[in-house]
C-alpha cells in the first residue's frame, strides 16, 4: 500500500510531462492531440484524487527522484554540524493536496474549454500551445509535490519558462512585450532573491527539506535574527508569481495571452504556484514558532494589505475585463498570504481554503471573459451592456463567481472570508479586519456593475444576421447567443463548483486543517 | 604520492595516438576520407578514454595510471604522467569534445582540410598532455606546444581579422607563459626537483611563495582569462573557426583554472591564503563584467565569449574559496562550461553556416523554421543561465555555497551577475526562437541534419545527465578535492574573513 501510493505520486508528476510529449507527437492531428491532453489531464486528476485517502490518513507520501549531492559531501557545504542530501524529491501532504487537487481537476475542464476557444478563434500554433500548457501543469504539480526547497525552485522555474510561449502566443508586439515583462519579473526575482536565499539557508541549516509540521521550521536557533528576516523577505518577494506588489506587473502584462491561459495559468496554476511556494516557505522552512518569535507575521499581513487594497482600486479603473480580473487576482492572492501570515489556526485555514475557492471562482470569471470574447469579440466592460440577456448562462456563472470573490454567503468565498475574519480577531488585529471589510466593499464595487450592466443595461445594437456562434462559425459573427458548448459547460461547472464549495467546504477544509492541526 | 605504475600505458596511448593518426592522415588523399578518418579516430579515442573509468580508484587522492621514465637525465627532467580525480575529468572532457570538433568543421572548413585536421589532432595531443603531466617541464612543454596549433587554427581558418586575433592570442599567452617558466625554474632551484608531486609537499618560505604565486597568477589568469586579462578572448573567439572556438572555450580556458588547482593551491598555500580574498573579488568582477558585457552584444560569438568570462569567474571564485564545496563546484563549472559553451559555439557556427552572419538580428526568428535546432539551442541557453535541472546549476550551487561560507557580502555581489546571465541567455533565446514581428526570411533554411544532431546529442544528454545525477562526477573528484583542500589550508586556517 505504502509503496504504490508513493509510486502514484511519481506517476502524477509524469502524467502532464507525458501529455506534453504526446501532444507534440500527435500535433498534426488535432482531435488526437486534444485527446492526448484530455487523457493526461484525466489521468493526473485521477492519480491526485487517489492520493487523497492516504494523505488524510496521516503520514505524508514521499518519493525521491534524484540525489544531487549526497549527505557526506553536502556536510562540507554547510556551517551546520550535520547535513542532509540535496535531492529532487516529492512529497504529498495536506498542503500539497489543496493545490494539486485544484490544479489537476481544473485542468480537465480547461482542456475542453481551450479546445473550444482555440478552435473557435482558429488560433495558430495550437500544438505548441497545448504542449506548453501541459508542461506548465507539470511544473505546477511539481511545485505542489515538492519535498524540499530545491525541488520547489526547480519546478517554479519550469513554470516560468514553459509559460513564456503561452504569453507570447500571438507573436505580435503586444505579445512579445507582455512576454518580456513576464520573464524579466519572474526570472529576475527568482534568480536574485530565491536562489541566494536558498543557498544561504542551506549553508546555515544543512538541509533544504521542508519541515514535517508547520511549527518548527528548519532554521536552527542561534542564526542571527536580522539574517533570518532578510531571508524571509527574499522568499516573500522572490516568489513573485504570488503577485505581491511591487512585483505584480507581470500579471496584467500576461493578459495578452489567449484566455484559457489567463484562466488556468494566471488565475490558478501559475499564480498559485507563487502563493503556494510562499506559504510553503513560511510554514515549512521558517515555521510558525520562529515567525512568531521574530514578529514577522503581522507586518507581513500589513504589507500584503497594501496589495489587497491597491490592486482592488486599480481594478476599479480598468475597463478591459481581463485586466480587471487580473488586478482582482493580484488582490485576492494576497488574501491567502494574509491569512497564513496571521499565523492563527483559523486564519491559516481560511487563507489555504481560499486557494481552492479563488481558483474555482476566478477560473469561472476568466472562462466567462473568454466565452464573451469568442461569442461577441468584446473585451471591454463598457461594451457588454445588455449582453447578459444574450448569454444568460455565461453571465449567470459570472455573477455567481463574482459573489465568490466578494465573499457573499452562498459561495465558497464566504467561508474563507469568515475564517480570515475569525483569524484576524484571534490575532487581535482590528486593522486587518478593517482591511478585509474595505476590500469586500471594493470587490463589490468592481464586480457588481459588470453583472448589473450585463443584465439590466441597454444593449448595444446587435446584428443578428451573421451566422451561428455555435461550433466553428464565422469568427467575426456578432453575438447571437452563447459561445460553443465546449466553453459554456466548463464555465457552468466551475461556477456550480464554487457554490458547492460554500455548502461543502469540508473536502478542502480537512486538508487546510491538516496543515496546522 | 604516486601509485605503482600501471601495466598498460593508458595515458601515453591517449596522448600520442593522435600523432600516429596524424601520420595516417598524411597518406589519405580524399578530403572526405580524411574527415571520416579523423572522426573515427577521435571517437575511438573518446571510447578508449572511458576505459580509464572502471580502472580509476576514486577512493584515493593519489595520482593513478602513473608512467615514469627518464627524459633528460642531465637536468633530472622526467617523463611522468598521472591523473587524479580532477584531471581525469578534464581528460575525459577533452576526448569527448574532440570528435564533436571534427563534426562541427565538417562543412565549415572548405580549404586545407588536411592541415586543419592535423592541427586538431595536435591540439588533442597537447591538451591531454597538459592534464596528465606530472613533471613541471613536461607540463610546460605541452602547455607551450598547444599554442602553435591553436594560433594556426585561428590564423589560417579564422575570420577577416584572423591575423590580428591570432597574434593577440599568441602574445598574451606567451607573455603569461614566460612567468610560468620563471616560476617553475625558481621552484626547481628551491626544491631541487621538477617533479610536481614532490614540489607539492615541499615547505617554502612565505616571501618566496608570494613571488611564485604572483608568477603563477599572471600566467594562469591570462589563460582563464580572469578580468582584467580577458581582452584577448573575444577577439580570438570571434575570428576563430567553430572548432577553434569550441576547443578554446571547452578545453583551453580550463588550463588556467587547472593550473591554479594543480600548481598554485598545493605549491604556494600560504600565498594563496593571503591573496585568496583579492582573487575572489576579481572573480566577482569577472562574473559581473562578463555578464553585463554579454548583455550588450549583438554579435552572437562575442556574447558567448563574454559569457565565458563570467562563467570562468565562477570557477576561480570556487577555487579560491579554498573549501571542498567551492573547489568541487569550480571543477564542475569547468566541465559544465566545456559542455554548454562548447555547445553554444557550435550553435553559433551552425547559424553562421546558414545565414552567413553572426548578428542576432540576422538570425532573428530562425527557430520558427528550425524547431530541432531551437530545442538544442534552448537546452544550451538554459544550461548557460544555470537553470535548475541542468548541469551548470549544480556547479553554481556548490560554488555559491562554498562562497557563502566565506562571505555573505561577496555572494550578494555575485547576484547581479546571475541575473545578467538569465537576461542575456533568455534574450538570445527569445530572439533566435521567436524574433520579432518582422524577421528576416528564413524560409529556405533547413533544420539540423543527421551530422548536426549527432554533434549536439551527446552534449544535450550530458547537460541533463550531470544536471540530475552529478554524483558520479562528484565522487570521482571528491578524494582529490579533499586532499587539495588540506594542501591549500596547511595550518587549517580558513581564508581571513572578508568584510
Amino acid at each position: 500500500m505504502e509503496t504504490t501510493s508513493n509510486l502514484r505520486l511519481l506517476l502524477a508528476l509524469l502524467a502532464p510531462l507525458a501529455g506534453a510529449g504526446l501532444v507534440m507527437l500527435t500535433g498534426k492531428r488535432p482531435n488526437l492531440r486534444e485527446s492526448a491532453s484530455l487523457i493526461s489531464a484525466i489521468v493526473l486528476a485521477g492519480l491526485v484524487l487517489s492520493l487523497v485517502p492516504a494523505v488524510l490518513a496521516g503520514e505524508p507520501l514521499r518519493f525521491t527522484l534524484f540525489e544531487l549531492v549526497p549527505a557526506d559531501m553536502a556536510a562540507s557545504l554547510t556551517l551546520a554540524p550535520t547535513a542532509t542530501a540535496l535531492t529532487i524529491s516529492l512529497r504529498a501532504d495536506s498542503l500539497s493536496m489543496i493545490f494539486a487537487v485544484v490544479a489537476s481537476v481544473l485542468w480537465v475542464l480547461t482542456v475542453f474549454y481551450s479546445a473550444g476557444y482555440m478552435r473557435g478563434l482558429r488560433e495558430h500554433a495550437q500544438t505548441r500551445f497545448s504542449a506548453c500548457f501541459a508542461l506548465a501543469l507539470f511544473g505546477a504539480i511539481g511545485c505542489a509535490f515538492a519535498d524540499n526547497l530545491l525541488t520547489l525552485y526547480l519546478f517554479y522555474e519550469i513554470v516560468s519558462i514553459s509559460t513564456y510561449p503561452l504569453v507570447a502566443h500571438h507573436q505580435d508586439d503586444e505579445g512579445y512585450e507582455g512576454g518580456r515583462k513576464y520573464l524579466v519579473y519572474l526570472t529576475t526575482t527568482a534568480k536574485a532573491l530565491v536562489l541566494p536565499a536558498m543557498v544561504l539557508i542551506f549553508v546555515l541549516t544543512g538541509t533544504l527539506d521542508f519541515a514535517t509540521n508547520a511549527h518548527s521550521g528548519i532554521i536552527p536557533a542561534g542564526v542571527h535574527h536580522g539574517l533570518v528576516t532578510i531571508l524571509y523577505i527574499a522568499c516573500l518577494l522572490g516568489f513573485a508569481k504570488n503577485g505581491i506588489m511591487p512585483f505584480h506587473h507581470w500579471l496584467p502584462g500576461a493578459m495578452v495571452a489567449p484566455t484559457p491561459v489567463s484562466a488556468l495559468l494566471h488565475a490558478v496554476a501559475v499564480v498559485k504556484v507563487g502563493v503556494f511556494s510562499t506559504v510553503r516557505v513560511m510554514l515549512h522552512v521558517f515555521g510558525v514558532d520562529l515567525m512568531n518569535d521574530l514578529n514577522l507575521g503581522v507586518p507581513t499581513a500589513w504589507f500584503v494589505s497594501v496589495t489587497i487594497l491597491l490592486a482592488s482600486i486599480i481594478a476599479l479603473s480598468k475597463d478591459n475585463l481581463k485586466l480587471r480580473l487580473a488586478y482582482s487576482t493580484v488582490s485576492q492572492l494576497s488574501y491567502i498570504i494574509l491569512g497564513v501570515a496571521l499565523l492563527t489556526p483559523a486564519a491559516v485555514e481560511g487563507g489555504l481554503f481560499h486557494i481552492a475557492n479563488h481558483a474555482f471562482a476566478k477560473i469561472t470569471l476568466f472562462f466567462c471573459a473568454g466565452a464573451i470574447y469568442v461569442a461577441s469579440h468584446k473585451k471591454n466592460i463598457s461594451e457588454m451592456s445588455g449582453l447578459g440577456r444574450v448569454m444568460p448562462f455565461t453571465f449567470g456563472a459570472f455573477a455567481l463567481a463574482s459573489l465568490g470573490m466578494i465573499g457573499a454567503p452562498p459561495v465558497g468565498g464566504f467561508i474563507s472570508k469568515l475564517y480570515l475574519l475569525v483569524g484576524a480577531l484571534d490575532a487581535h488585529s482590528i486593522g486587518i479586519i478593517a482591511v478585509l471589510l474595505a476590500s469586500t466593499v471594493l470587490n463589490t464595487a468592481y464586480f457588481a456593475p459588470v453583472v448589473y450592466q450585463a443584465f439590466f443595461g441597454t444593449a448595444t445594437p446587435v446584428a443578428h444576421t451573421a451566422g451561428p456562434a455555435h461550433g466553428h462559425g464565422d469568427v467575426d459573427a456578432k453575438p447571437a447567443g452563447e459561445a460553443p458548448l465546449a466553453m459554456v459547460i466548463p464555465l457552468c461547472l466551475t461556477a456550480v463548483a464554487s457554490v458547492a464549495l460554500g455548502f461543502f467546504p469540508d473536502f478542502f477544509m480537512r486538508f487546510a486543517h491538516g496543515v496546522m492541526p | 604520492m604516486t601509485a605503482p605504475t600501471d601495466a598498460f600505458p593508458f595515458l601515453s596511448t591517449l596522448i600520442f595516438s593522435p600523432l600516429a593518426a596524424l601520420v595516417v592522415l598524411g597518406l589519405l588523399r580524399s578530403e572526405q576520407v580524411q574527415r571520416w578518418w579523423t572522426l573515427g579516430f577521435t571517437t575511438t579515442a573518446a571510447l578508449f578514454s572511458l576505459l580509464l573509468l572502471p580502472r580509476f580508484d576514486s577512493g584515493t587522492h593519489a595520482f593513478q595510471f602513473v608512467e615514469h621514465a627518464a627524459w633528460i637525465p642531465a637536468l633530472e627532467i622526467n617523463y611522468t604522467l598521472g591523473v587524479d580525480g580532477i584531471s581525469l575529468l578534464l581528460v575525459l572532457l577533452t576526448t569527448l569534445i574532440a570528435p564533436l570538433c571534427v563534426l562541427a568543421s565538417w562543412s565549415y572548413i572548405k580549404h586545407r582540410v588536411r592541415e586543419f585536421l592535423i592541427a586538431l589532432l595536435l591540439m588533442e595531443t597537447t591538451m591531454i598532455g597538459v592534464f596528465c603531466a606530472l613533471d613541471t617541464i613536461l607540463f610546460f612543454v605541452f602547455w607551450e606546444a598547444m599554442l602553435i596549433p591553436m594560433a594556426l587554427l585561428i590564423g589560417v581558418w579564422g575570420g577577416p581579422r584572423r591575423i590580428y586575433a591570432s597574434l593577440k592570442f599568441f602574445i598574451y599567452t606567451m607573455a603569461g607563459s614566460v612567468f610560468l617558466l620563471v616560476a617553475l625554474i625558481a621552484l626547481r632551484l628551491e626544491t631541487g626537483t621538477f617533479s610536481l608531486p614532490a614540489t607539492m609537499g615541499h615547505p617554502l618560505g612565505a616571501g618566496f611563495q608570494a613571488w611564485v604565486f604572483g608568477a603563477f597568477f599572471i600566467s594562469f589568469a591570462i589563460k582563464v582569462p580572469m578580468f582584467p586579462f580577458h581582452t584577448w578572448l573575444p577577439a580570438a573567439h570571434v575570428e576563430a573557426p567553430t572548432a577553434g572556438s569550441v576547443l578554446l572555450a571547452s578545453i583551453l580556458l580550463k588550463m588556467g583554472t587547472y593550473g591554479f588547482i594543480r600548481f598554485a593551491l598545493p605549491i604556494t598555500p600560504h600565498a594563496v591564503q593571503e591573496f585568496a580574498p583579492y582573487v575572489m573579488w576579481l572573480s566577482v568582477a569577472a562574473i559581473l563584467y562578463g555578464g553585463f558585457a554579454a548583455l550588450a552584444q549583438s554579435d552572437l560569438k562575442k556574447l558567448v565569449a563574454y559569457s565565458s568570462v563570467s562563467h570562468m569567474g565562477f570557477a576561480t571564485l570556487g577555487i579560491f574559496a579554498l573549501n571542498s564545496g567551492g573547489i568541487e563546484g569550480a571543477t564542475l563549472v569547468m566541465i559544465n562550461h566545456g559542455i554548454t559553451t562548447g555547445g553554444l559555439f557550435m550553435v553559433v557556427g551552425l547559424i553562421y553556416e546558414r545565414v552567413h552572419s553572426r548578428e542576432i538580428s540576422a538570425a532573428a526568428g530562425i527557430g520558427r523554421q528550425m524547431p530541432i535546432f531551437a530545442t538544442c539551442f534552448g537546452v544550451f541557453c538554459l544550461s548557460s543561465l544555470a537553470f535548475p535541472g541542468t548541469n551548470s546549476f549544480v556547479g553554481e550551487l556548490l560554488v555559491l555555497a562554498g562562497g557563502f561560507k566565506i562571505s555573505t557580502l561577496l555572494i550578494a555581489c555575485v547576484v547581479p551577475g546571475i541575473v545578467a546571465a538569465a537576461a542575456y541567455n533568455l534574450r538570445m533565446l527569445q530572439k533566435l526562437a521567436y524574433g520579432g514581428t518582422h524577421n528576416p526570411d528564413h524560409s529556405k533554411l533547413l533544420d539540423l541534419n543527421f551530422r548536426e544532431i549527432a554533434m549536439f546529442a551527446p552534449l544535450v544528454i550530458f547537460v541533463f545527465w550531470i544536471g540530475l545525477n552529478p554524483q558520479p562526477i562528484l565522487r570521482l573528484m571528491h578524494a582529490s578535492v579533499l586532499n587539495l583542500v588540506q594542501q591549500a589550508n596547511p595550518v587549517l586556517t580558513q581564508v581571513a574573513a572578508l568584510p
